[in-house]
């Protein structure tokens, strides 16, 4: 594997894709907006005169406030419903880059000329997803870590904060963001395979988002806990979904096929 | 330099098989303009990827710069240069980083001098800064010429690099190839130009899925239609016919209004003498030339007869 030419190719796609202001857009307002998200929340917890004891709340998440008090324990059960926002982060931000930079580069032609370089198949494949990736896992970190930073102005009480800093969200941010993101971009490399439009290939790629929202929903109804247990299956879940994908990806991703057969 | 043994590819399967190259063999010597001719469709891009070691060749062999298609592939793209058909650029960037990310996949031991030196080569260094996508097509062309050329490739793949340009583009990229000529690199041309491979090519192949004829231009012509003079008098005369008949070296003679077509093999030895003989048989000459087919003759001739 040759660093210098993956770092030539990550280079590239940063100069070109960033140049593509939708994808910058992409990239630079959606962590805005899902770090504000939750800040405002909170934030409107506190001009709301608090919450109430949080009785209400389902009794498995009851179980994960531990020692907080009620307010608290409802301030934590609302910012666990904006974790799935930064889980989003890592899924959204590749599929537009990754979308962008393979299909980009089949309308312009560039591919080609790419190819027929000494650059391997593997280090091709690992630049781009390393593009695609790095710049959404950035975004989710840079974040989560403003999200803390500003929590305790926005009315976050210290329990609460350390809370956040449990393995849930441990895992959520560090673990299963990065496996999305890997997830999203070989996603995204399938569906440019047979599309022609950047524009396409990322709406048809965002179907991926559909598992989260389902968490989403299923956290909002009270259906589902994102607890240590949860977040562990859906490591080895995403794990074994990423080790398949990625095979089919680089499959997918061979000389032969993108000349021959992709679309 | 480039050699192909029976080198096949077919796309698809079983019944819905289809054969894109049929057993090409070939031999192209090193410091060689080669043309490879044909219709849309006729498998010649194909070759170049399979020769580029884009693509893998279904049966047979074939080798470029010593080095085996199928074994040596990361080794072979790193020798040779391509020209794609139409040749994509990084359009947001700028000419000189087109060239410089180039540069750095096929590790240039030095990139920027590399770059400089293909800027200023083909008239670009002014716009080095400019936007790729604010190039017109002969400037593109020409850029994506420079990107071929930046690792110093001994055997260089063309495909159609005059297609589309107007004829002051055309011929300036004409004069690059032939620049490159002088070089002692191997060219490997594909065009539909038929004049331009006429004048640039050392030798020509004419090919639709399977090879048809290989050879230099002028032997093609000579195998199709042998030689012939034309000779322009002043006036039509038939004596001067009749005496050219009776040449031995002159296999036919054709009067047409006031000009003769004298098929001969050897017209820098025979014209002399021919001339002699019409002169001293009362034919008032204005001039005397070779006729010559024209390679799109030749290529039509050769494309029909082989469909």
């Amino acid at each position: 594997m040759n660093i210098q030419r993956i770092q030539t190719v990550i280079d590239k796609e940063w100069a070109e894709v960033f140049k593509n202001r939708l994808v910058l857009f992409t990239v630079a307002f959606l962590p805005i907006l899902f770090t504000i998200l939750p800040l405002g929340a909170l934030y409107g917890t506190r001009s709301a005169g608090g919450l109430g004891g949080g009785t209400d709340l389902p009794p498995q998440f009851l179980a994960m406030c531990g020692n907080l008090q009620g307010s608290e324990c409802m301030q934590y059960f609302l910012l666990n419903e904006f974790l799935i926002l930064f889980m989003m982060m890592p899924l959204i931000i590749p599929i537009s880059i990754a979308a962008y930079s393979i299909v980009g580069e089949k309308t312009t032609r560039s591919l080609e000329p790419l190819l027929a370089t000494p650059i391997s198949t593997v280090e091709l494949l690992v630049a781009k997803g390393l593009a695609a990736t790095i710049p959404g896992v950035l975004a989710t970190w840079i974040g989560f870590g403003v999200f803390l930073l500003a929590a305790p102005l926005a009315g976050a009480g210290s329990n609460v904060i350390r809370q956040v800093l449990n393995p849930v969200w441990f895992l959520a941010i560090f673990v299963i963001g990065p496996l999305i993101a890997i997830l999203a971009v070989n996603f995204a490399v399938l569906v440019s395979s047979r599309v022609t439009d950047p524009r396409v290939a990322e709406q048809v790629s965002a179907v991926i988002i559909v598992p989260l929202l389902a968490v989403l929903f299923g956290q909002i109804a009270g259906v589902i806990v994102l607890n240590v247990t949860f977040m562990l299956v859906a490591v080895a879940v995403l794990i074994i979904i990423d080790i398949g994908i990625t095979a089919l990806g680089a499959r997918l991703f061979q000389r032969e096929n993108i000349l021959t057969k992709w679309k | 330099m480039i050699h192909t043994d029976g080198l096949t590819k077919t796309f698809g399967e079983a019944e819905h098989a289809n054969t894109a190259v049929d057993h090409l063999t070939l031999d192209v010597a090193e410091g060689e303009v080669f043309g490879f001719l044909g219709p849309n469709g006729a498998g010649k891009t194909t070759t170049v990827r399979m020769l580029t070691s884009l693509i893998a060749p279904t049966s047979g062999r074939a080798t470029v710069n010593g080095l085996q298609v199928g074994r040596d592939d990361q080794a072979i793209r790193q020798t040779v240069g391509l020209l794609t058909e139409t040749p994509g650029m990084y359009d947001r960037l700028s000419a000189e980083k087109n060239l410089m990310i180039f540069a750095r996949l096929y590790s240039v031991p030095d990139p920027a001098a590399s770059v400089e030196k293909y800027l200023k080569m083909l008239g670009l260094w002014a716009r080095r800064q400019d936007e790729a996508g604010s190039f017109s097509k002969g400037m593109r062309q020409k850029l994506a010429l420079a990107r071929a050329l930046l690792h110093e490739p001994k055997v260089l793949f063309l495909d159609e690099p005059t297609s589309g340009l107007d004829p002051e583009a055309a011929k300036l990229v004409r004069d690059f190839i032939e620049e490159l000529k002088t070089e002692g690199r191997t060219i490997f041309l594909c065009t539909h130009n038929l004049d331009e491979a006429d004048r640039l090519c050392d030798r020509v192949a004419i090919f639709k899925t399977q090879l048809i004829k290989v050879d230099s231009p002028a032997n093609i012509r000579q195998q199709l239609y042998g030689r012939r003079v034309v000779v322009h008098l002043a006036a039509p005369c038939e004596p001067a016919a009749a005496a050219a008949r009776a040449l031995p070296f002159v296999k036919e003679v054709q009067a047409v209004d006031n000009k003769l077509l004298v098929a001969l093999d050897n017209p820098e030895a025979d014209d002399p003498a021919l001339i002699r003989q019409l002169v001293e048989a009362g034919a008032a000459i204005q001039f005397v030339g070779e006729l010559r087919h024209s390679l799109e003759d030749v290529y039509l001739q050769l494309i029909e007869g082989a469909a």
